[in-house]
């Protein structure tokens, strides 16, 4: 079973590392994204930490939602999808493993460089630390959760615009506790651990039910 | 009398059935709706609460909260109904399933638009981030979804599966979106709507609150049946039945 976990992810990992501009595309979005709201909003250093959280998190579920699409697109596309299918591993596991190496390659670099985006919204270095934390405990949600979506979704015109309106409501859960940890813990860094252990509980949740879900989406989509 | 469910099931011997019950519930809706108008204008006192009474406007709450109660309802029984397809692979579960949902969106839309301008009068604002108004909003979009991604697959059994799932995964987020709007701490964010409890309620108002609401569900039956005969004779347009019953209404 692990074998098949390993062999799927280096195998993502691999090609991705192939065509490294979709790797570092997701970023740079991530980065314009973030880097715009100062320019519309007014570079006052109060406004700024305040927005500061929110704008991440935003940033990164645009970021991470955009890149879903490419998550399954290209194995339906040249047939590997299907073969999966048909194979006597569990059709879960290998989604998760697919789900892993996405968030590898667009959670992992987002939690990264978030302390450089911090520094652009003046936030303390406990700040930055609490919102690396809840990105990392936040990105792989998105992904898990994102995974559902873009298996519904698998080979429809217009099919990004659609998954942003089925996914984005499903997000707020994370978008709301990953914000708020980084806003409380400018008052007080006690208050964090609730909002963390609130994300880290629906971290667990997603892993568990999501690769199902989207094993089930998938066989729907490609039957 | 014993009655053959599973007769039912099939969309050829449900689409009479629907279309004698149609006018039954139409009928039930103009009823209940009237007794609940009356009831509702001339037999409840003219304003609500103690020191900060509310005036006249109240009444919104007649609309209002009857057509928040079935926008949450409705889809309850649009994910029944996707479960019971997907599980038993039904094809008039899923046409069932399909046939509320714009009733229920259309619902959830209503009680966030009487919200607003009851929201306007008592709070001084249409809008507020109020944890109830924001998971009616969530709810809104999750029928959006429901709708768009049926719409988007051209191909019925994956449209009604796929959308089937959707909404599914949509009600096991529902309460996780609720509670993370509610805030972990209640003490830290207020909250516009108060707490309701229906015991604390003056009893002619919960009367017509109750009428109002049996009678926007015999709505979203006498609706939803409607849409769904619809439905049936779009998918099913080149069976037997449905051709027999055309040549029988239009004989040429």
């Amino acid at each position: 079973m692990a074998r098949v976990f390993w062999c799927i992810l280096i195998r993502d990992l691999t090609l991705a590392m192939r065509r490294r501009t979709d790797v570092l595309t997701t970023l740079f979005f991530f980065v314009i994204v973030v880097s715009l709201f100062p320019l519309g909003v007014g570079t006052e250093r109060k406004i700024l930490e305040i927005l500061g959280p929110g704008v991440v998190w935003v940033a990164a579920l645009l970021a991470s939602m955009l890149a879903l699409e490419r998550l399954f697109a290209a194995d339906y596309e040249d047939g590997t999808l299907e073969q999966m299918l048909l194979t006597a591993q569990p059709l879960s596991l290998l989604v998760l493993a697919k789900i892993s190496a996405h968030w590898i390659l667009t959670g992992l670099p987002l939690v990264l460089i978030a302390p450089l985006v911090g520094m652009q919204y003046h936030l303390t270095g406990t700040a930055i630390w609490v919102m690396m934390l809840a990105l990392l405990l936040g990105t792989p949600i998105l992904s898990l959760i994102g995974a559902i979506g873009a298996a519904l979704t698998l080979g429809l015109r217009g099919g990004g615009i659609l998954l942003s309106l089925l996914i984005l409501p499903l997000y707020i859960p994370v978008l709301v506790y990953g914000a708020g940890a980084v806003e409380v813990s400018r008052i007080d860094l006690m208050d964090v651990q609730p909002y963390l252990m609130l994300l880290g509980a629906f971290f667990l949740i997603a892993l568990i039910l999501a690769p199902l879900a989207s094993s089930a989406a998938l066989r729907i989509s490609l039957e | 009398m014993s009655l053959n469910w599973f007769k039912l099931a099939s969309p050829a011997s449900f689409y009479p059935v629907a279309g004698r019950l149609v006018p039954l519930f139409w009928i039930l809706t103009v009823g209940l709706l009237l007794l609940g108008f009356y009831w509702g204008f001339f037999q409840t006192p003219d304003q609500l609460g103690g020191s900060n009474a509310q005036k006249e406007y109240y009444r919104i709450i007649f609309i209002h909260v009857p057509a928040a109660w079935m926008s949450m309802w409705l889809y309850m029984v649009i994910v029944g109904w996707a479960a019971i397809g997907l599980v038993f692979n039904t094809r008039l579960s899923f046409m069932m399933a399909n046939a509320v949902a714009p009733t229920g969106a259309i619902f959830t839309f209503l009680a966030l638009w009487t919200g607003a301008f009851w929201g306007r009068t008592s709070w001084g604002t249409y809008w507020d981030w109020d944890p109830r108004l924001t998971s009616e909003l969530v709810l809104f979009f999750l029928y959006i979804g429901y709708i768009a991604l049926h719409s988007a697959i051209d191909d019925t059994r994956r449209a009604d599966r796929a959308s089937g799932l959707l909404a599914i995964v949509g009600l096991v987020m529902v309460p996780v979106i609720y509670w993370s709007i509610n805030c972990p701490d209640p003490t830290q964010c207020a909250a516009l709507h108060q707490r309701s409890d229906l015991t604390r309620i003056d009893g002619n108002i919960l009367f017509s609150m109750l009428i109002m609401t049996l009678g926007f569900w015999m709505y979203s039956f006498a609706t939803s049946f409607m849409r769904l005969r619809g439905i049936i004779l779009t998918r099913e347009a080149e069976s037997a039945w449905v051709r027999e019953l055309l040549s029988q209404e239009n004989p040429k």
